[in-house]
């Protein structure tokens, strides 16, 4: 036992391909023979994934989900940063330029617009919790934007670790629910061609969320929604410690 | 060879994470600002160009295509190692901002997309 153990913990990557193959397997067995095919075996693969991470918390305490199990370590490889930006930009690869020509200026003010609202939302809830403090309405409304604009905002205004912490989950249970809604509603509310794909991906920002809850609704969007995703969490580390923080002072006092 | 297509897929990928991380000194801001973006576009432009000149072979696309097919696996692994149990116990503050504005932008959707369809030239 204990030689197996040894040999999954060393080859973490392979157990990850391993694991998550016997995932999809799973996912798609279930979506075919149980489900009918009403929900698509990607979107029962990535709330298993979710399920998981919150199983691994929990048995470990850590903050990596299922990838604190150390045999089970080579998931963070495959679900980090560098190999999840190196499969989306090969999407773009079924991207035709045509496609995309004249349509920068929907990216910039969806991009725009999401920042604004996804700041204001999180501000005004923070606010009717009794936080006062710009700092704190500033910080918790960047985690609103995304859970890297949250920490990044808090530092630069020295906002508190525990207001920074709130701004964290706030980002991470907002790519959770894109992640969960996003094929949900998808049909309501027109999300099925290239170009509300782009402006979805600008008003929601969260990457993984946004790239997680395409995938689940139709592949084939994915790369426009990420295309403009991938500009919030910068846009937003622009705005929010500068512009948007000063707005507040403005209104709150320093 | 496969490799190709891999190596032209990391070169993509490596200048467009360089073009973001210099866009993002220049700002000021320590993060990457659309990386993952500018690598897609000369992705893009890459493969409009070696369409054109044909000089893509199958086996070369190839080497980009297994990424692009390994893309859903990639998410769910991704969706595996989210601080879940962070989200969850991040008090009420944080579930219900991260659902409004969740929802919120969610249902403005098609009136953002008819607003820019009706300003487009």
């Amino acid at each position: 036992m204990k030689l197996i153990m040894d040999i999954l913990t060393k080859n973490g990557l392979v157990v990850a391909f391993l694991v998550t193959g016997g995932i999809l397997w799973l996912s798609y067995l279930i979506s075919d023979k149980i489900l009918r095919k009403k929900i698509p075996g990607s979107a029962i693969a990535i709330v298993t994934g979710l399920l998981l991470a919150y199983v691994g918390g929990a048995v470990t305490g850590g903050s990596k989900g299922i990838a604190d199990i150390s045999w089970l370590s080579g998931m963070g490889i495959m679900g980090g940063a560098m190999f999840r930006d190196f499969a989306i930009v090969s999407t773009a690869q079924g991207v035709h330029l045509e496609e995309l020509r004249g349509t920068g200026w929907v990216g910039v003010v969806s991009l725009l617009l999401g920042i604004t609202m996804s700041f204001v939302i999180g501000m005004l809830v923070a606010l009717s919790f009794g936080y006062h403090d710009p700092k704190d309405l500033a910080t918790i409304g960047a985690g609103a934007c995304t859970f890297i604009v949250g920490p990044v905002t808090g530092a630069a205004v020295k906002a508190s670790s525990e207001v920074i912490a709130v701004s964290i989950a706030a980002g991470v249970v907002k790519s959770v629910v894109v992640t969960l809604i996003t094929p949900v509603f998808a049909r309501q509310i027109g999300l099925n061609n290239p170009q509300s794909a782009m402006v979805y991906g600008g008003l929601m920002g969260t990457t993984s969320g946004v790239a997680a809850g395409l995938a689940a609704t139709d592949p084939k969007l994915v790369p426009y929604g990420a295309m403009t995703a991938t500009f919030f969490t910068g846009l937003g580390c622009l705005l929010c410690p500068s512009v948007f923080y000063l707005i507040l002072t403005y209104f709150f006092g320093s | 060879m496969t490799i190709y297509g891999v190596a032209i897929l990391a070169a993509c990928y490596l200048i467009g994470q360089w073009i973001g991380a210099e866009l993002g000194a220049l700002l000021g801001i320590d993060a990457n600002v659309g990386g993952v973006g500018f690598s897609m576009l000369l992705l893009m432009l890459a493969n409009s160009y070696m369409h054109r000149r044909k000089l893509l072979a199958p086996m070369t696309e190839g080497g980009i295509l297994f990424w692009s097919n390994l893309y859903i696996p990639v998410i769910v692994a991704m969706s595996a190692v989210q601080n879940v149990a962070a989200a969850l116990s991040g008090g009420a503050v944080a579930i219900i901002a991260g659902i409004l504005v969740t929802i919120i932008p969610m249902v403005l959707l098609p009136f953002v997309v008819r607003l820019m369809k009706r300003k487009a030239p």
